[in-house]
């Protein structure tokens, strides 16, 4: 056997999960290799062009405040940004952007190969090296070995990938790649437990052959909108997209052919997602609803292909054809790829812990599509959880698990090492019990301290935000100190604005909580400093919404007692003997990491809870090693 | 599942007990006691020495006396939980006890949990470590007693109304949901305006449980029940033999007035306020008028009436006064001395009241008392009196639950109102879905997100 390699870290896949990984590992000190089945498709999007939105938007904050890329680089290369839900509420505020798909992925790639302490390489692994119950590294195709205590599985849909167009279907992963066959069974060698789930992307259309003055025009924001807390873009070339509806000519074409759907005929068997349903499964839920919108994506500057967002299917190629053409301005539309459905195994998460480390194999991780979530925001949080946690392993320090009060990161990875998930996971506001607390407007000072700590935050992003939040820090204390008194002069002044009389003395700040007002407003009443707009918002956020966000937060106090009970790790779960039979079963096979995690288990109840505070109790008082 | 919050609940056994205990442990306890007792002494709680019993007078918020007790504090760590905690013991009577728990609510206590002072009792050290099987034994086994004891409360109608509730609740969060995970697909816009009625109609309908409920009104206030007749119809032998009747007298408070009486019974589980007036009749006697007046008054309080006429005579003016009365009310006609001569056909009393029970009773032989009860309990569970059977709420935990998630439910009125984001309203809302579950024992889960898929088509 040759061994080619010796690394600390290995990332199999270099898709959104893997190079966030490899990068957070290296830039973190360890000698890390990112492994690609193509060096051409680093960081590729084989689905919709689009970067963010609600939840998902929030996650890209979330990277970029902790030190990833994702945000960083969807500024560098989107061509549309859009602020979602402005309306709504601070907490549920989005930013969405349209990526030009290649310049992403060469950006990406860029930043990949010229990353310190990380070696990008083309190969194909087809299978891990296992000592005891510890990962020794990966071997490849070709025969040779590479070597790592820490290897992470970020394969994306590529395990077994199985592509499915009408009654046609081949081995092999999106967009023409190769997949990955033999890696499945090296990994249920391991007693690694697989699932089948399925996803699937609309067709790309020639931009040349639709007739736009049919469809709507969506533009983007006229405000310069970015992710990432460093990028000072100020000004961005935008193009548009365009919307346009399914009528009943299409739905027609869709139910006369369902019988050839491979969903419906049982040629597809992977449980698809809820949330991005092929055009023939909302035909068949909703049979009721007259049209379905769609948008048309470009997906980038230097191409004509057009993403058709809302028609993903795996109808045969000529029924693709035939429905696309009785859409308002698609009826000349020449087809360039083929809209299709994917099969892949991916891991039952349910086997990792909050570190996203196997619990049955030491120093094996697993992060991404491959972990049954679906999205490259997703994936590529947990690539950079997977990969920070990787370099902490080597580092000999304790795992960064976070919480589910401190990011959607932290309630993305428990729910999926606590509920395991069924349908490939989406992340959305709604499983965030703590929405206002995770706004896209405060990542940073949630998680960059953290980020500064495990030593991925580096000194430029460490001094911005700490100026931003002396700033944010400095104006709170003076809205506070500012005393406002009922005089004459202040009340001239606010009729002058237009704004409700105060009735006493009362510290100038609190104007802030009143419907409507805002810091610049006050600018224009008092002599007030001038502030950074994102200071200015914080500023305004957490003084108007204090009595909301302080619920929150007493909520998050109570929780966190049970979240601090850690249980052992080789707590035996037969020997608590007024567990519920039901509980006990849960809590062996998912083994969690506190008592507040194996309260959200299902079939876990408040019972079993209290059940085990007595039992850890019993040990600490036995001197058993409980902390 | 809280660790230092502070938790209440009834400690002794209920029912027919000489006194009741009712046990407040926590970091608040002092502060949520002192709140509804107060000493006669005139000193404050928190400033009694430990372990000192003190008497007085427990009173709700508008000040009215709902008991006397004795109370008792034990500060930390000199406690069974090891926490502060104090124990008022009340008159073991059902109602005032419960009555009292509700207020321990008001004040700022939550509901103990099954086996959760124990549960305190070990975490904090009280216990010895060879109990601590024990301690969990008995955390499961009361959680399944009382488990089947809430089921056996569920009615089927009650849960339904609860259930109904909640997914009317859900299909609102869901579409407020959606709207903001998927601003993007075609979704109906959300009005706020439209999820206020919604809200309002919530609201509604909890204080339409709340009202009729057994807990929320009965069984907390006690069903106030006055016995009305001419002189000497029969109606303080009616008294003494319901009391004689149910061993469960609780507690005999004299009638502040010296022309009534009031009596707690419980009849057939429906804890009853009692109120024996004095006869009524035409007098020229001013000061007999003053009781008579006070009666009619008393009469038109109550929530039911007893009117009880005397069979071996042929009904007089006076007893045309009583007919008066009943009519329009809630009552049950007693036709007394059935042991006597008929001098009219009851049908004559019946044909007046179509819908009224008549019961034929003997005070004097006691016979005919098991059928006012079945009457009384009738009356109480039975539609005449709080809309449809099995809309009942049939403990104060139950009825705590309706309460908050209504505090909610106004929250989230209020929100709208304080013209506040959906963001805002989404929270508020959801926080009563999640109280209403733990009534029907439902747990969180996927339920949302599943609500918004079904409800909407979504998807790229």
């Amino acid at each position: 056997m040759f061994i080619a390699g010796k690394y600390d870290v290995i990332v199999i896949g270099a898709g959104h999960a893997g190079v966030e990984a490899a990068l957070a590992a290296a830039r973190m000190g360890c000698q890390t290799l990112l492994t690609t089945l193509s060096m051409e498709n680093i960081a590729m999007m084989p689905c919709n062009p689009s970067v963010g939105g609600p939840a998902k938007g929030h996650l890209v904050r979330e990277i970029d405040a902790l030190g990833g890329e994702m945000g960083i680089n969807a500024d560098k290369t989107c061509i549309q940004f859009r602020m979602l839900n402005t309306g709504k509420g601070p907490a549920v505020q989005a930013l969405r952007a349209q990526a030009d798909k290649k310049l992403y992925q060469l950006v990406m790639k860029e930043t990949c190969e010229n990353t310190k302490n990380l070696d990008v390489k083309q190969l194909l692994v087809e299978s891990l090296m296992v000592e005891g119950n510890m990962v020794k590294g990966v071997e490849t195709e070709t025969g040779e070995q590479y070597l790592a205590e820490n290897v992470i599985i970020a394969t994306g849909t590529y395990l077994k990938g199985r592509i499915i167009i009408g009654e046609s279907t081949h081995d092999g992963g999106p967009n023409g790649q190769r997949a990955a066959v033999k890696l499945s069974a090296s990994l249920l060698e391991h007693g690694i437990r697989l699932m089948r789930f399925k996803t699937g992307t609309p067709a790309r259309v020639d931009a040349r052959t639709l007739d736009y003055s049919k469809m709507q025009l969506q533009p983007g924001d006229e405000e310069c909108r970015n992710f990432s807390f460093m990028s000072e873009e100020r000004t961005r070339e935008q193009v548009s997209c365009w919307l346009t509806y399914t009528n009943e000519a299409t739905h027609k074409i869709l139910r006369d052919n369902m019988h050839r759907a491979p969903m419906a005929n049982g040629v597809i068997e992977g449980i698809g997602p809820r949330y991005c349903p092929s055009i023939e499964t909302k035909i068949l839920r909703f049979p009721d609803k007259e049209r379905h919108q769609l948008f048309l994506e470009p997906e980038g500057l230097h191409t004509n292909e057009i993403y058709v967002q809302g028609m993903s299917t795996s109808m045969p190629m000529d029924v693709q054809l035939d429905f696309l053409h009785t859409i308002p301005g698609l009826e000349n539309a020449r087809v360039m790829r083929a809209g299709y459905a994917i099969e892949y195994d991916c891991v039952d998460p349910l086997q990792l812990k909050p570190s996203l480390e196997f619990k049955s194999i030491g120093g094996l991780f697993s992060a991404g599509q491959s972990n049954g979530t679906s999205g490259y925001e997703e994936a590529a949080a947990q690539g950079l959880i997977a990969g920070i946690n990787a370099a902490l392993r080597t580092q000999r320090k304790e795992p960064l698990v976070l919480r589910r009060f401190e990011g959607y990161i932290g309630v993305l990875i428990d729910d999926l090492v606590t509920k395991g998930t069924n349908e490939p996971y989406r992340m959305m506001t709604s499983r965030a019990e703590y929405r206002l607390l995770l706004r896209q407007d405060n990542a940073d000072s949630r998680l960059t301290p953290i980020g500064r700590r495990i030593g991925l935050v580096k000194d430029d992003r460490w001094e911005r935000f700490r100026k931003k939040q002396e700033a944010v820090q400095g104006a709170l204390e003076f809205l506070q100190k500012e005393i406002l008194t009922p005089s004459q002069e202040t009340q001239e002044k606010l009729r002058a604005a237009g704004m409700e009389l105060i009735r006493t003395a009362m510290p100038l700040g609190e104007l802030l909580r009143r419907p409507g007002v805002t810091y610049e407003g006050l600018q224009k009443v008092f002599d007030l400093p001038d502030l950074e707009p994102e200071v200015r918002k914080q500023v305004e956020i957490s003084i108007s919404y204090e009595g909301y966000i302080r619920k929150q937060k007493e909520q998050v106090e109570r929780m966190e007692k049970l979240e601090n009970k850690l249980l052992p790790e080789n707590i035996d779960y037969a020997q608590v003997a007024s567990l519920r039979d039901e509980a006990r079963e849960k809590l062996a096979a998912i083994r969690p990491r506190s008592v507040g995690q194996a309260g959200r288990i299902s079939g876990v109840s408040p019972a079993d809870v209290s059940v085990l505070l007595v039992y850890l109790e019993q040990q600490r008082r036995m001197g058993n090693n409980v902390q | 599942m809280q660790q230092s919050d502070t938790i209440s609940a009834i400690a002794t056994p209920q029912g027919t007990a000489g006194i009741g205990i009712i046990r407040i442990s926590g970091e608040t306890a002092i502060g949520t006691a002192e709140k509804i007792f107060f000493p006669v002494c005139g000193k404050k709680l928190s400033d009694m020495e430990s372990h000192r019993a003190v008497y007085g007078h427990i009173r709700d918020f508008q000040g009215e006396l709902v008991d006397e007790a004795i109370a008792l504090v034990m500060r930390s760590p000199h406690s069974y939980t090891k926490e502060d905690v104090v124990e008022l013991q009340c008159h073991g009577g059902t109602m005032p006890l419960r009555r009292t728990l509700a207020l321990t609510y008001e004040a700022g206590a939550r509901s103990a949990e099954r086996g959760e002072f124990t549960k305190r009792a070990f975490l904090n050290g009280r216990l010895d470590l060879s109990q601590a099987q024990a301690v969990m034994d008995v955390i499961q086994a009361r959680t399944r007693t009382s488990l089947k004891v809430a089921e056996g409360h569920l009615s089927g109608q009650f849960s339904g109304r609860i259930r109904n509730l909640r997914h009317d609740i859900l299909e609102q969060i869901a579409h407020l949901e959606a709207s903001i995970d998927f601003p993007e697909d075609e979704i109906e816009e959300v009005v706020l305006e439209h999820v206020e009625k919604k809200v309002v109609d919530f609201i509604n309908l909890l204080k339409e449980m709340l009202r009729t409920a057994h807990a929320g009104k009965i069984l907390r206030d006690g069903l106030t029940a006055a016995i009305i007749g001419k002189p000497n119809v029969g109606k303080s032998s009616l008294l003494n033999a319901l009391l004689r009747e149910e061993r469960a007298i609780v507690t005999d408070i004299p009638g502040t007035t010296r022309d009534s009486i009031e009596e707690y019974a419980d009849i057939g589980g429906v804890p009853l306020r009692i109120i024996d007036t004095a006869g009524i009749r035409r007098t020229e006697d001013a000061v007999e008028r003053i009781g008579v007046e006070r009666s009619r008054s008393y009469a038109e309080e109550a929530s039911l009436l007893l009117a009880i006429f005397d069979g071996s005579r042929e009904l007089t003016e006076e007893d045309e006064e009583i007919m008066g009365l009943v009519e329009g009310r809630e009552a049950i006609l007693l036709l007394n001395k059935k042991d006597l001569k008929l001098a009219f056909p009851p049908e004559r009393l019946q044909e007046r009241f179509p819908a009224l029970t008549l019961c034929p009773i003997s005070t004097k032989e006691e016979t005919g008392l098991q059928e006012l009860e079945k009457a009384i309990v009738q009356k109480v569970y039975g539609s005449n009196f709080s809309g449809e059977e099995g809309s009942f709420v049939n403990d104060e935990r139950q009825a705590e639950i309706l309460r908050q998630a209504e505090k909610h439910l106004e929250a989230a009125q209020n929100t709208i109102q304080a013209g506040m984001s959906v963001d805002f309203v989404s929270i508020d809302l959801r926080s009563a879905w999640e109280k209403l579950g733990e009534i029907t024992g439902e747990t969180v889960g996927e339920d949302i997100i599943d609500q918004i898929f079904s409800q909407f088509c979504i998807g790229k």
